[in-house]
């Protein structure tokens, strides 16, 4: 019967016995389950950071004396749609390559696993890139961090998601560095299917933030 | 269930298997099982759990200390004792303190100790992330409390801490950025912990350990800790916005330039109500084991119990405005949270009339575990009544801020949870440390305790109705809260004997049981029924020599006793033929590692750096980086150590507070705890 997390002494295959190889109740390892429910939580972070957004969007329209201010060209002059469409356009690309780079570590396919990898961390980093050239430019138009509610909100809810991207690719270049170790194969390509499920969500969120954002007025 | 062996997933021990890896010399991998660097690098989740509990018991004595300073302030009329100002920081510190740093680490204390052992389990899902959620609780805690040192003093805005008395113009010493900082570390040792513990209870039964037959403390950690990770996020983020609003000049509760100080309290309740029964559930589940064991009865109505906790689990996150009726919300938001917040008494309510259903026609032993118990059941009840008045909003709305609250809140967590975590100490004492505590002594604690707090907080409800506002710094005598004033501070002051004749009853249990020669207890001294008490005691370090098959509800019992022809327990087998002995030579144990230490470490230098000056940070970001990258290049498991090759049998070993190493050949001889 299962055993959790035991393996009788001098096998000789400690390694393969491992506490991460034992079997699970629900069939699903700890590690795959503890990223959902990880993952799980983080939904309620961005969803604090984000009704914070909302609500001081609509705040800021009704404060007296924000009508007429240069930083209330919000959304209509402000920010670039078609500039950030193409840098949401990349990052979702980002996860059909990290999809390819599991299924090639499945395969046993290191060269792809590598190639693909890199290729996510690359759309990554010019996703990153965009906000970084984003933010950039809001304050030379005079919408810092500290210039009102709104600004401030919309600072924390993107910043924290490209932090979030950030240490997707730190996670997917550890990956990477894992691989030319040699330490990454088939047998344990579940670790990489589990940094792509962090990568898949934070996709995801930057759909929704795309959407809360950019796109409703 | 699949039972498939499935390769290892874990990067570095995959198929690095011979190889010993060191990423580091200076923190190489400790041989030794005793003595200080057994207990810094250990990942044994019943000695995390120990030092969880000797953590949060020297904070409920910095808490306790505060809440002396607090009463003897409040003892008279104008008093003098403390000015307004450290009077603020006082309180505040004493509510953050009790709450985060004793009562959720007490109990998070009891779970990780418990849970594996009532599944089954040899650790936890995760050994060193538990590691880590111990030692950046740890970080949390000092860094807060470090306020009072090198903050210029605590925070001082109260436990929730509500805009704009958050913001730097009424609070301009760095006490409030400790508290966000500080709350944010602490909530990232239990965000960790409770991702371990579910998937630990998920994953890790043992074999026919189906959900429903787990035991009622088990479910309602299993409750507690998918509350932690579904609200901790959301004060997450209240806190970084208090961060930079605070650090980096955001506008989150710049009321002047339009910020909607409403979000903070938004926020914080989202937050805060599923803390409530974060804070009461676990205390639930011990009182819910201790009181079938002492009444020779099951509990009554386990699928009630269990379903009533994930009922109170789903509701908790509905009824947090009812923190906020004062505040303007409007009548509608305010009658559907006065509903909500009625029905959620109800599911409460199940638990209570279960436990005295419970007792009801059973042989109660009424010894200390039992007694405290009972006293939760009482005392609850009454912090459980005071509650669902404030669900009708007109009354609330005259007892918001005044003592009838803190009367309330302290029915529910010390009356509650408290008492519920020192049962739990007086119950499961022997299986964690090898003896018994004293029973006269604790029935002294229990007593003078119950009378204590009734003295100090039964008052506090005439004292609210009467109308004095809590928070308040002194009063006047023509107010008339001279005399149930004074009874509160006579009471608080035999709550402290009570806690004093506890560690009596700590330091006199062990030297009496050292003396009498460490007779052992043998394995179920209570002639309970679950898991736990299937092992010897103190519990071995790899738990089970064989995990146990599991066919019923109470296993361990159905074990021990059958049933006669007329629905009798009697005795089908000795305790000693059924308990395993705890010898099992050459278990396979996740090995030691000083990386959850080292990543921890950082955190604080981190947040010195975002109060102060951002170069400290730098040494933080470094300690943190080596930690993390040190864990991910390291084998979970080194390929050559076995554990638990030779035990201390009984009578021997468990002797936690005497780390002295013996002297006997390396990985020899490994006296558990």
């Amino acid at each position: 019967m299962a055993e959790t997390m035991t393996a009788p002494a001098g096998t000789g295959h400690h390694a393969e016995h491992d506490d991460h190889a034992h079997v699970t109740n629900t069939g699903i390892s700890n590690e795959k389950l503890g990223m959902w429910l990880f993952l799980g939580s983080e939904c309620l972070l961005f969803g604090g950071l984000i009704s914070t957004f909302l609500l001081y969007k609509k705040k800021l329209n009704t404060f007296p004396g924000f009508e007429n201010t240069t930083v209330n060209k919000l959304g209509a002059n402000l920010f670039d749609i078609p500039f950030t469409s193409v840098s949401s356009f990349v990052l979702l690309m980002s996860s059909l390559t990290m999809v390819l780079s599991v299924s090639a570590l499945q395969r046993d396919d290191l060269r792809r696993t590598r190639l693909w990898l890199l290729a996510t961390a690359l759309l990554g980093s010019t996703f990153l890139a965009g906000q970084v050239y984003e933010f950039t430019a809001f304050v030379k138009e005079g919408l810092g961090f500290t210039t009102n509610i709104f600004s401030s909100a919309f600072f924390t809810l993107t910043g924290f998601h490209g932090a979030h991207v950030l240490i997707g690719i730190i996670i997917l270049m550890t990956m990477y560095a894992l691989s030319m170790r040699g330490r990454l194969s088939s047998r344990n390509a579940e670790a990489l299917e589990i940094a792509g499920l962090y990568w898949h969500f934070v996709d995801v969120v930057w759909v929704v933030i795309f959407v809360v954002v950019y796109l409703i007025k | 269930m699949a039972l498939v062996e499935r390769e290892p997933l874990a990067l570095p021990a995959g198929t690095g298997a011979g190889t010993a890896i060191e990423p580091l010399g200076v923190l190489a991998r400790p041989a030794t099982k005793t003595g200080w660097r057994s207990w810094v690098t250990t990942v044994d989740h019943k000695k995390i759990g120990i030092m969880y509990g000797v953590t949060a018991f020297f904070f409920f004595l910095v808490g306790g200390f505060e809440a002396l300073l607090i009463r003897l302030q409040l003892a008279q009329p104008n008093g003098s004792i403390l000015s307004a100002d450290v009077y603020n920081q006082i309180y505040t510190m004493h509510g953050v303190t009790m709450v985060f740093l004793v009562i959720m680490p007490m109990a998070a204390a009891f779970a990780n100790y418990l849970l594996p052992l009532q599944i089954g389990a040899r650790d936890v899902a995760f050994p060193r992330l538990n590691a880590l959620s111990f030692w950046v609780f740890l970080a949390g805690g000092l860094f807060l409390n470090s306020s009072w040192f090198i903050g210029g003093g605590g925070p001082d805005c109260g436990w929730f801490c509500y805009a704009p008395n958050s913001g730097v113009t009424f609070s301009p010493t760095h006490g409030v950025d400790f508290y966000s900082v500080g709350l944010q570390i602490a909530g990232a040792a239990s965000l960790i912990g409770s991702v371990n513990l579910i998937i630990t209870v998920l994953n890790m039964r043992a074999p026919g350990m189906s959900l429903f037959r787990m035991p009622v403390f088990t479910w309602m950690q299993l409750v507690v800790q998918f509350l932690l990770a579904f609200s901790l996020p959301v004060i997450t983020v209240a806190l970084f916005l208090l961060t930079f609003d605070r650090s980096f000049g955001a506008n989150f509760f710049n009321v002047a330039q339009g910020a909607d100080p409403l979000l903070w309290q938004h926020l914080f309740w989202i937050f805060g109500h599923p803390e409530v029964y974060i804070l009461i559930l676990p205390s639930f589940g011990i009182v819910s084991e201790i009181i079938p064991v002492m009444c020779r009865k099951p509990i009554y109505g386990y699928p009630f119990m269990v379903f009533s906790g994930i009922a109170i689990g789903f509701m908790g996150f509905g009824v947090w405005a009812h923190h906020m009726f004062a505040s303007g919300l409007g009548p509608i938001s305010v009658a559907a949270f006065s509903l909500s917040t009625m029905f959620i008494a109800v599911p409460t309510g199940v638990k209570i009339l279960n436990w005295m259903a419970t007792m009801w026609g059973g042989k109660i032993l009424f010894n200390t575990p039992m007694l405290f118990s009972a006293g939760l059941v009482a005392m609850f009840t009454i912090g459980g009544l005071s509650g669902v008045t404030h669900a009708i909003a007109p009354a609330d709305t005259q007892q918001t801020d005044t003592y009838y609250i803190v009367a309330h809140f302290h029915y529910v967590l010390f009356g509650g949870a408290l008492l519920g975590l020192f049962a739990g100490m007086y119950f499961w004492w022997p299986k964690a440390f090898g003896h018994m505590l004293s029973d006269r002594l604790g029935k002294w604690h229990f007593w003078i305790t119950l009378v204590g707090f009734n003295l100090t907080f039964g008052p506090m409800h005439i004292l609210g109705l009467q109308g004095m506002s809590r928070r308040i710094v002194t009063y006047q005598p023509e107010d008339g809260f001279t005399l149930w004033n004074r009874v509160a501070t006579l009471g608080v002051f035999i709550i402290a004997i009570g806690v004093l004749l506890f560690i009596y009853n700590m330091f006199h249990s062990y030297r009496t049981w050292k003396a009498a020669g460490r007779p052992n207890p043998g394995p179920d001294p209570w002639d309970a029924r679950s898991l736990e008490w299937s092992i010897p005691s103190p519990t071995p370090e790899h738990n089970f020599d064989v995990i146990p098959e599991i066919h019923a509800q109470d296993d361990f019992w159905h074990r021990k006793y059958g049933e006669d022809e007329r629905g009798r327990a009697v005795r089908v087998a000795a305790t000693e033929n059924v308990v395993q002995k705890g010898d099992a030579k050459g278990v396979h144990l996740p090995s030691p590692s000083y990386f959850p230490l080292v990543m921890a470490a950082g955190l604080p230098f981190i947040g010195y750096g975002v109060i102060f000056n951002r170069l400290i940070a730098i040494p933080g970001v470094l300690l943190f980086l080596v930690g993390i990258f040190g864990w991910a290049f390291e084998p979970a498991t080194e390929p050559d150590d076995h554990h638990g090759d030779a035990h201390g049998s009984d009578g021997h070993g468990g002797d936690d507070h005497d780390g002295a190493a013996k002297a006997t050949p390396a990985t020899e001889e490994a006296p558990v705890g």
